[in-house]
């Protein structure tokens, strides 16, 4: 017979106004198997915790039950108590008497209250004496970790893991490190240059030892689990010799040809060989293949006569490298909305009609106009310019529905550096609300108003067109009630922050979810931020959603801490709450391993005693199988089980509702 | 080919040239527009109080007459164009409404026709390829301002005949007539519609702009889709030539007026004697006429 105890929880109030505790005890009491029972107003608290433990050693207790909240909120807390007291953890299990059960009944009697949880306490109690002790997953654990995305927030997890003694890998798609942060001009609320605080950053990023640096370079694959992964990675040919070259720029002082530039966002042209912009990290040219008459017509070459150290090789391939890391941050950042959905803004067919993106580009010391505010069509220096904010985010109709969060401070910051830059022009700014959460934040935007002049308008733009060389802005002022009409030199807009394209793709190879914007989704937006559904992998920055650059910063920081927690010891620990085969009765269908979404089921051989293969079954790795039971489900001779939830826990539960 | 036909209250009026020049070209393209056996007014306004059942009556009428000769059919006047439209969407996708308004109207409609708008027919059944090919009197040298108004084009997700911000359906027509369309600001703002009943400031205010815009960016000639539009226009006329010196008045026609020029139709069929502004001028100046 066994020897159970049952702890019901008043928690306060939230359990005790509408569920007769003690009532519930007493009926425990009476059902075979149960020797204690008691209620208490904190189960969770240092007395009551003491309080189970004692009862647990008094009582000879071989299982408990807490009848409490849910046990995502207790349930280690618990089993952490019943081990202390010598109990295998697993044998204490927990009913959820609070969210499904004494928040939603609002019966002042306790009448419905106390039935239902007696009822599920019952339940409990049946399926815990069909329990068997569990033994906590021992995994090895590979001490170096990859980072996907070389943005801001890619770097700093690199840096953070690599200052921990840790070996990173940081893969980056462009030809250099550096990300959406490297474009921007200055930053807000404290307008220092973005290049100066961002490139050191990367430049520490090439020189730490621990830091591996694949620029160029795609993931094409992940396979294994925590503490094992495998990643495959394509690194893309630059057709230089990144060894070798000595990053002098000779090459792309004579390649002759010039196409438009994807980082200066079209407002620039760059060569065929080329880096991205002038501090780029590592400091090594590449050839743009497509657009290289010497690769596509074998004519021109003028790279690799003038090259030194000649290491210019037009026969370069694509390289797929295999890496082993134990953890994975995924740090893969944003890009803007197309500005062409938006007919209405003229985007594509006026000119002067820039993103807020070109308008960095315009005001970077470092861009087309050496910082100069200068519109593109002419090169005429803007005597007054509209900025445009929510195009696409907060509009459900035509973008997004979410706030893209980044654009009220960065159009703060774009009046700023106009003001600065064009002394006597006018700045407009059609806003909804004005969104300056943050510290310093509020006061940089009414700085924005009251001492450089932008001249806030609530309302939407309804469209612009071009009259006589002005670009004429139509739209609504809401507080006057009056209908606008400005004319502008210049029309910057604030589009939505989305996305990158093919994040949903990446999310698929890593098995990590997104969301209907194809955001990463955090495991709980709270209290696992950087944490993935998937264990060992781990997000920061704008993949996510939409953020600035001290919060990228800060979760860059927070993953790595993550992951070198993880790396703190050489084995994990982990729940073993996961599939076993029964391996005599599977005859191998594989409909599990179809069914499977972790791609934890493998196939094994069994052999007879001269080594000759005569069947084969399913085994589950333990590493990888998350325990979501969808192969218990699938299976058809009934030859899986799920640990903690085998059928017959199960069954016993349903059998005494 | 044959395709039903809703002329609507006011093409059988006021605006008979707009539907007798829009017949004799299809029939020298090659298609018959088959005017419905039965039909009434569609109501000319589209109830945008959701609760407004009652407002759809009429024109899920029309539609059910439709119904009964085809599955598609077709229309010229915007405002008939865009109360079908979105009626027939509301009968289609809610099912609850749908079996309110065949109560009323005592008939079995689903919302299975398929509604063209004469423009439409001609991009998507005819072809402007095919249109081009049919023109004998091309509009060399006439600049015209393509004036869509809102009704034909918006809301975008009930209408969906062309993009709603950056339209071309319309542009694309003139082209293939040999005309060169302009690029004006306000070709997709309001005429000021209904209110020319009650607040006529306000109609030779919006309408104003549409000209003027159009003449600024150069036009010889406004083409409407749309009776409202073109009443409003020709009405402004005046009153903006008075108020704006510098304002050089420009013929304003039906867009099938401009198509039958351009297929060769006798001009002495086309109705321009019933517009308000006289077109033969600047026919006579570009050697059209």
């Amino acid at each position: 017979m066994p020897r159970i105890g049952v702890f019901v929880c008043q928690c306060g109030n939230n359990i005790a106004a509408t569920v007769d505790t003690k009532k519930v005890a007493e009926e425990m009491g009476k059902l075979p198997g149960v020797v204690y029972t008691c209620d208490y107003k904190f189960m969770c608290s240092s007395p009551g915790q003491e309080m189970l433990k004692q009862a647990i050693k008094d009582n000879k207790l071989d299982g408990l039950i807490v009848s409490a909240c849910s046990p995502h909120m207790h349930e280690k807390t618990f089993r952490k108590a019943a081990e202390a007291a010598g109990l295998n953890p697993y044998q204490c299990e927990i009913t959820n008497i609070r969210e499904q059960c004494s928040w939603v009944h609002h019966d002042k009697t306790k009448a419905a209250g106390t039935v239902k949880s007696i009822d599920l306490t019952r339940m409990t109690i049946q399926r815990l004496k069909k329990n068997q002790p569990l033994k906590k997953i021992k995994i090895p654990v590979k001490k170096k970790a990859m980072v996907i995305g070389g943005g801001i927030a890619g770097i700093q997890a690199a840096l953070d893991i690599a200052e921990g003694g840790r070996q990173v890998i940081l893969v980056e798609k462009e030809p250099s490190i550096g990300g959406n942060m490297a474009r921007l001009s200055e930053t807000f609320p404290t307008m220092d240059c973005s290049q100066c605080i961002l490139t050191p950053k990367m430049v520490e990023a090439e020189l730490n030892e621990n830091i591996t640096l694949y620029t160029y370079s795609e993931v094409e694959k992940v396979d294994g689990y925590i503490g094992n992964f495998t990643v495959t990675v394509r690194r893309k040919s630059k057709y230089v010799d990144e060894d070798r070259c000595t990053g002098c720029g000779e090459c792309i002082e004579k390649c002759p040809f010039k196409v438009d530039s994807a980082f200066e966002l079209g407002l620039a042209k760059r060569k065929v060989i080329y880096t991205p912009f002038p501090q780029s990290v590592p400091n090594v040219p590449v050839i743009d293949a497509p657009n290289c008459t010497k690769i596509q017509k074998d004519k021109c070459g003028a790279c690799a006569i003038v090259c030194g150290p000649k290491c210019i090789d037009f026969k370069m391939e694509d390289k797929i490298v295999t890496e082993e890391v134990g953890a994975i941050v995924v740090a893969t950042g944003y890009q803007n909305m197309p500005n062409e959905r938006f007919g209405e803004y003229g985007y594509g067919r006026i000119k002067d009609v820039i993103s807020g993106m070109q308008f960095e580009r315009l005001a970077s010391s470092s861009g087309p106009t050496g910082g100069e505010i200068r519109r593109p069509s002419d090169g005429k220096i803007p005597e007054s310019v509209v900025f445009i904010q929510c195009v696409g985010s907060r509009d459900e109709k035509k973008g997004v529905s979410y706030c893209s969060k980044i654009c009220c401070m960065y159009t703060a910051k774009h009046t700023k550096l106009y003001s600065h830059k064009v002394h006597g022009g006018q700045s407009y700014v059609f806003y909804m609300d004005i969104r300056s959460g943050g510290k310093r934040y509020e006061e940089f935007v009414r700085g924005a108003i009251e001492h450089d002049g932008a001249m806030y308008l609530r309302g939407r733009v309804s469209r612009v067109y071009e009259k006589n060389g002005k670009i004429m802005v139509q739209g609504a002022d809401t507080l006057s009630g009056n209908q606008v009409e400005i004319e502008a030199d210049m029309v910057v807009l604030a589009t939505a922050v989305v996305s990158r394209e093919g994040a949903d793709t990446l999310a698929q190879r890593l098995g990590i979810g997104y969301d209907k914007y194809k955001f990463y989704n955090e495991y709980h937006p709270k209290l696992k931020p950087v944490e993935t559904v998937t264990a060992g992998i781990y997000l920061a920055g704008t993949c996510m959603g939409p953020m600035d650059i001290p919060e990228s910063v800060a979760q860059g920081s927070a993953a790595a801490s993550k992951v070198l927690a993880l790396f703190s010891a050489d084995e994990m620990a982990r729940e073993p709450i996961t599939s076993v085969v029964n391996r005599t009765t599977c005859n191998a269908c594989w409909d599990c391993l179809t069914a499977c979404p972790y791609t934890a089921i493998e196939r094994e051989a069994i052999k007879d005693r001269q080594g000759n293969i005569v069947r084969w079954v399913a085994k589950v790795n333990d590493g990888v199988c998350q325990g979501c039971g969808v192969c218990v489900a699938a299976c058809r001779s009934k030859s899986i089980d799920l640990k903690g939830y085998t059928d017959e826990q199960v069954f016993a539960a349903i059998n005494a509702f | 080919m044959k395709i039903p036909y809703y002329p609507g209250c006011t093409l059988n009026t006021v605006a008979k040239q707009f539907d007798t020049s829009a017949r004799e070209a299809a029939s020298i393209i090659g298609f018959e527009m088959k005017e419905l056996a039965q039909w009434n007014c569609c109501g000319a306004t589209f109830p945008l109080t959701p609760d407004n059942v009652i407002g759809l009556t009429a024109p899920a009428k029309v539609l059910s007459n439709a119904r009964k000769e085809g599955d598609t059919l077709t229309t010229l006047c915007s405002v008939c164009y865009n109360v079908l439209k979105r009626t027939n969407k509301v009968i289609r996708d809610n099912k609850e409404k749908r079996n309110v308004i065949n109560g009323f109207i005592e008939e079995e409609y689903d919302g299975s026709v398929n509604i063209l708008h004469y423009l439409e027919v001609l991009r998507d059944k005819v072809g402007f390829d095919k249109v081009k090919g049919a023109v004998k009197r091309p509009l060399t040298g006439i600049k015209a301002a393509t004036y869509y108004g809102c009704m034909l084009l918006r809301p975008f997700e009930d209408i969906g005949i062309d993009n709603a911000e950056r339209p071309t359906i319309f542009e694309d027509l003139l082209r293939a007539l040999g005309a060169e369309p302009v690029e004006f600001a306000n070709k997709i703002e309001c005429c000021g519609a209904h209110l020319a009943m009650n607040n006529e400031e306000v109609v030779t205010n919006l309408s104003g702009k549409v000209m003027t815009s159009a003449v600024d960016a150069g036009a010889d000639l406004i083409v409407t889709t749309c009776p409202l539009c073109q009443f409003n226009l020709e009405k402004s006329q005046p009153k903006v030539a008075e108020a704006d010196t510098g304002y050089r008045p420009v013929p304003v026609v039906y867009f099938t007026q401009a198509l039958g020029l351009a297929l060769g139709q006798d001009i002495e069929t086309l109705g321009f004697e019933k517009n308000s502004s006289d077109i033969m001028p600047l026919l006579k100046k570009k050697g059209i006429a």
